[in-house]
């Protein structure tokens, strides 16, 4: 809370200031490319969905949450695997995307999560995933659903 | 008083160089070495487990003597590791082909509670058709880990659900049961496919 007021805060700040407010990350200024997810076995498993996205503008954008009708719980997730080789997921929070750069959500690191489904994945079917951005701005893409053992996008 | 300076700092060279040898023992093959999970993974041969397959048979280590092992943990709630593991697993089984038809390749979950012997026939007629799913009681699952020195734990999650933490190497068994190597999680395909044919060819030779 105190983060989200201090961040408004500085946003009056540099408008007061003259300098120029950040745009709205929005179709085109976020590239969304490959992505793909696997089918699920019924409703009761979370599902992931993997992709690159890429920020195109001259300003940083960060990745806030995400929504979609298939999932009630749609989250970005980081699975790590310790020396001991040992894998653990968990909630990635934030994602600041430098300008011009970007990142790959891909099997063993970062996932959309797809927790609670609405309703089983199936194969051949695709479903929209919105990206959330900390500037009010959304991106959505229509993500493709491919069968569960799949390795890539291409699969 | 010079030379005596010399002989000090000689011994002082002598015996900076003595601890680091000592150090680097120390650290890298003594008691101080790191102990990566697989240095300790016992044979199939010392292990002692009862466990059942997709298919209802009751199995244990005996099952695997005799021809070479790939072996894994996982959980069929799982949504990026498991299913990677398995395609990966899949995609080291096509590349070997004809080579990978004598190998037993076996798929253990470390959440029993959700994954019965019917819901793991199903997960695994998913991949490759040399996988088989095996399940059992958690105490018979805690044993079989703890032979292969494989950890796993219980997490929540925010859902309310839980998910599973757990070692996602691939373990590779010789014919004899004799520990080879692993596969990390995510090695690449040009590393993985020569270790499973080292663990194939100890075949012959291994056999005690
Ligand atoms: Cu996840």
């Amino acid at each position: 809370m105190k983060k989200y007021i201090l961040t408004g805060t500085l946003a009056a700040l540099l408008t007061l200031g003259g300098l120029s407010v950040p745009a709205l990350a929005g179709p085109e200024d976020v590239v969304v490319e490959n992505a793909w997810s696997r089918a699920s076995i019924g409703m009761n498993r979370p599902g992931a969905a993997y992709m690159t996205i890429r920020n195109t503008s001259d300003e940083p954008v960060t990745l806030i949450g995400l929504t979609t009708p298939l999932a009630m719980m749609p989250e970005i997730h980081e699975t790590k695997t310790n020396a001991e080789g040992v894998s653990s997921m968990s909630p990635a929070g934030e994602i600041v995307i430098a300008p011009g750069e970007s990142i790959a959500l891909e099997p063993g690191g970062l996932h959309a999560m797809l927790m609670r489904l609405q309703e089983p994945m199936t194969e051949g079917d695709t479903f929209p995933l919105t990206l959330l951005f900390d500037d009010g701005g959304e991106v959505t893409v229509e993500v493709p659903i491919l069968g569960i053992a799949a390795r890539g996008p291409e699969d | 008083m010079r030379r005596r300076a010399i002989l000090g700092y000689g011994a002082a060279v002598v015996g900076a160089v003595a601890l680091m040898l000592f150090v680097g023992w120390w650290r890298v093959d003594g008691p101080g070495a790191p102990a990566p999970v697989g240095q300790l993974t016992v044979a199939l041969t010392e292990m002692d487990f009862r466990l059942t397959d997709h298919e209802g048979n009751v199995v244990g280590p005996e099952a695997l003597i005799g021809r070479p092992t790939m072996a894994f943990f996982g959980f069929t709630y799982c949504p990026d590791v498991c299913p990677t593991t398995l395609s990966d697993i899949s995609g080291w089984l096509d590349d070997l082909g004809d080579e990978a038809d004598e190998m037993n390749v076996v798929f253990i979950t470390v959440d029993p509670e959700r994954d019965t012997v019917e819901t793991m026939a199903e997960y695994v007629g998913y991949f490759h058709p040399a996988i088989r799913g095996w399940t059992g009681p958690e105490e018979q699952i805690a044993r079989v880990a703890d032979g292969f020195r494989a950890t796993y734990v219980r997490v929540p999650t925010e859902s309310g659900d839980y998910t599973m933490n757990h070692t996602a190497s691939v373990f590779l068994f010789a014919a004899s049961g004799r520990f080879v190597t692993m596969i990390d999680y995510h090695e690449p395909r040009e590393f993985a496919v020569p270790k499973i044919r080292r663990a194939l060819e100890e075949e012959t030779e291994g056999a005690t």
